[in-house]
């Protein structure tokens, strides 16, 4: 491709390169465009009779239990989610990669196992465990399900990034009389808080989108989170389906998703890149 | 598992360079505390992995053994009641039969487009950031709400598609995308391809990015076609993308749930219930939870089966 070309061919030559890339793009940004268009314009059967507005938004405020109810319920599940994983993976990376004690590597490979056994196939016996848990129906067994999941990415990212921290940078903070945990504290946690940021990111992705976990660990329509919630509003009033409070709902739940993704991109690719390269 | 040494089989060997312990003068005592120190951080790991993963793999062996209905909880053993109750029903076959077409279907055009994408965007042209990002940016979204975006997108009556081939005169009814079985199969591949496409191409991105530009300026100055390149060494060299690839594509659509369960319910007639949707089925529908258990480690069996084989067949072919 990069001989000797003239300019006017190589410009032609690229092309077709654009057309089918741009052609692509158009595939892949309708449905988002066309969604959040529909959920502001005039449909029958919807709130919003004509011209454009924030009728289907209303249907969504007063749904059930209400948008700002269900909006609460994901918002408290990632937030436990994402502590959650972030609290545990930053001690086990910490103890993975700088310690050694009997049963190490043994515990480190049952965390990835996790990731061999399908979502389903747990659930099942995590609906009755949590139920003699007394944590059935409740957004914090719900959470500690969902942190669990994030475990094996979680604990992997964090102890490759410990290992990635110099030595002496820890040792001389530990000559200086810290403890190990004031070690982690001071000189650690800085260190390590992009592989943190990235943990963070998927938990809350996963949290925040979780669908199945919440389906068949939620039986109360009032602890549902949004995407649950959406997802039963469809069949509303009488066996009618709302087209338009559905495309609302989808637009908030993608929203904050869109958004983190765009601002933290960087973040992002890399939890991809060591996921990757190392597996 | 790591036995701990002696100590003094630790005092004659160096100190491993991961114990900071070379300055101490009691060097044994300061070990151990260190191995207590390690175990502590490790203990919330160790915790969660005990209760919320192996006292459930170990909970649904036993369910699966035993006559536990959703309300009334254990009544007893009762194998293998459960497992031949699991295939003997007459959704068990066509359900195993659908999640196989689905994802032979889903792994060759997702990995296929995927492959296309990540050649796309591949070399540093003038706005390849923003297609890698427009490519990927459905793959921010959940899965859930994908499928809630597509079943709007699909409906006959207020649905784009089906008014734009209307209007163009392709057709004189309302389709149905999600009405017969072939099309409701197809247009749920559409939607799982647009959502996770992004995703497999930042995979095969790395993978294409670790290959060397000597081996391709090499090659060019022999004279091989632009083909004869992808052939001969792009496909080969990204084999471990690839494979990493497959691994997860496969794995995912075995598991294929919220997709059919918003969009298409298993319907029309029951023709795209997944496995795991009827795990779901007989246990929250049906209400038997040692029949749901059942399937479930026949889900997890043949999983486990599945990675030794593809492990096996990638190493086999790493040696030739």
């Amino acid at each position: 491709m990069r001989r000797d070309t003239p300019v006017l061919t190589r410009a032609l030559g690229r092309t077709p390169h654009y057309v089918v890339a741009g052609g692509l793009a158009v595939i892949f940004l309708f449905p988002l465009l066309w969604n959040t268009w529909a959920s502001f314009s005039a449909q029958p059967g919807t709130a919003q009779e004509s011209g454009y507005g924030f009728g289907n938004y209303r249907t969504l405020l007063d749904y059930d239990a209400g948008l700002w109810r269900y909006l609460l319920n994901s918002t408290v599940v990632s937030a436990l989610t994402v502590a959650l994983t972030l609290g545990v993976s930053l001690l086990g990376g910490y103890a993975f990669a700088r310690f050694r004690f009997p049963g190490k590597n043994l515990l480190f490979l049952l965390t990835l196992a996790i990731l061999m056994v399908p979502y389903a196939t747990l659930l099942i016996p995590l609906y009755v465990l949590l139920g003699r848990l007394h944590l059935q129906n409740s957004l914090i067994g719900l959470s500690l399900v969902l942190a669990m999941f994030q475990l094996p990415f979680a604990t992997f990212m964090m102890r490759i990034s410990f290992e990635a921290v110099p030595r002496e940078l820890e040792e001389s903070a530990l000559v200086d009389g810290c403890g190990t945990a004031g070690a982690l504290r001071r000189v650690l946690l800085p260190a390590v808080r992009p592989g943190l940021i990235t943990v963070g990111l998927f938990a809350f992705l996963a949290a925040w989108n979780d669908f199945i976990a919440p389906l068949i660990l939620i039986s109360d329509s009032e602890k549902a989170p949004l995407p649950l919630a959406v997802a039963n509003l469809r069949q509303q009033s009488m066996g009618a389906v709302d087209y338009g409070a559905t495309e609302a709902g989808v637009v908030v739940l993608a929203v904050p998703c869109l958004l983190l993704f765009l601002l933290l991109q960087r973040h992002y690719v890399r939890g991809f890149m060591s996921g990757a390269l190392k597996g | 598992m790591q036995v701990k040494a002696p100590d003094r089989a630790a005092a004659e060997h160096p100190v491993r360079p991961d114990t900071p312990d070379r300055r101490s003068r009691t060097p044994a005592l300061l070990r151990r505390s260190r191995t207590l120190q390690g175990m502590a951080y490790a203990a919330p790991t160790a915790v969660f992995v005990a209760v919320f993963f192996l006292l459930p793999l170990l909970l649904v062996g036993q369910m699966s053994l035993s006559d536990w209905p959703l309300l009334a909880g254990d009544r007893g053993g009762n194998a293998p009641e459960n497992y031949t109750d699991a295939t003997d029903s007459t959704l068990f076959w066509p359900a195993v039969r659908f999640t196989l077409l689905y994802t032979v279907l889903v792994t060759v055009v997702l990995l296929g487009l995927a492959l296309l994408l990540a050649l796309l965007v591949q070399e540093s042209r003038p706005g390849a950031g923003f297609f890698r990002t427009v490519y990927f940016l459905p793959g921010a979204l959940g899965l859930a709400s994908a499928s809630l975006l597509f079943w709007g997108l699909y409906s006959p009556s207020t649905g784009p598609l089906s008014r734009t081939l209307e209007r163009l005169g392709l057709v004189d009814d309302p389709v149905s995308f999600l009405g017969t079985p072939t099309s409701a199969l197809l247009s749920t591949v559409f939607l799982v391809v647009w959502k996770f496409a992004g995703f497999y191409m930042l995979i095969l991105l790395v993978g294409l990015q670790r290959i060397p530009h000597e081996v391709y300026e090499a090659a060019r100055m022999d004279g091989a076609s632009r083909g004869q390149i992808f052939r001969s060494i792009t496909l080969p060299l990204l084999r471990p993308s690839l494979a990493l690839s497959l691994l997860l594509c496969v794995t995912g659509s075995l598991l294929a749930f919220d997709q059919f369960f918003v969009l298409t319910k298993g319907g029309p007639d029951n023709s795209t219930v997944t496995v795991v949707q009827l795990i779901y089925r007989e246990a929250f529908q049906r209400l038997n939870l040692g029949t749901a258990a059942a399937l479930s480690i026949i889900v997890l069996a043949a999983l486990l089966l599945l990675n030794v084989l593809q492990f096996r067949g990638l190493r086999h072919a790493d040696d030739s």
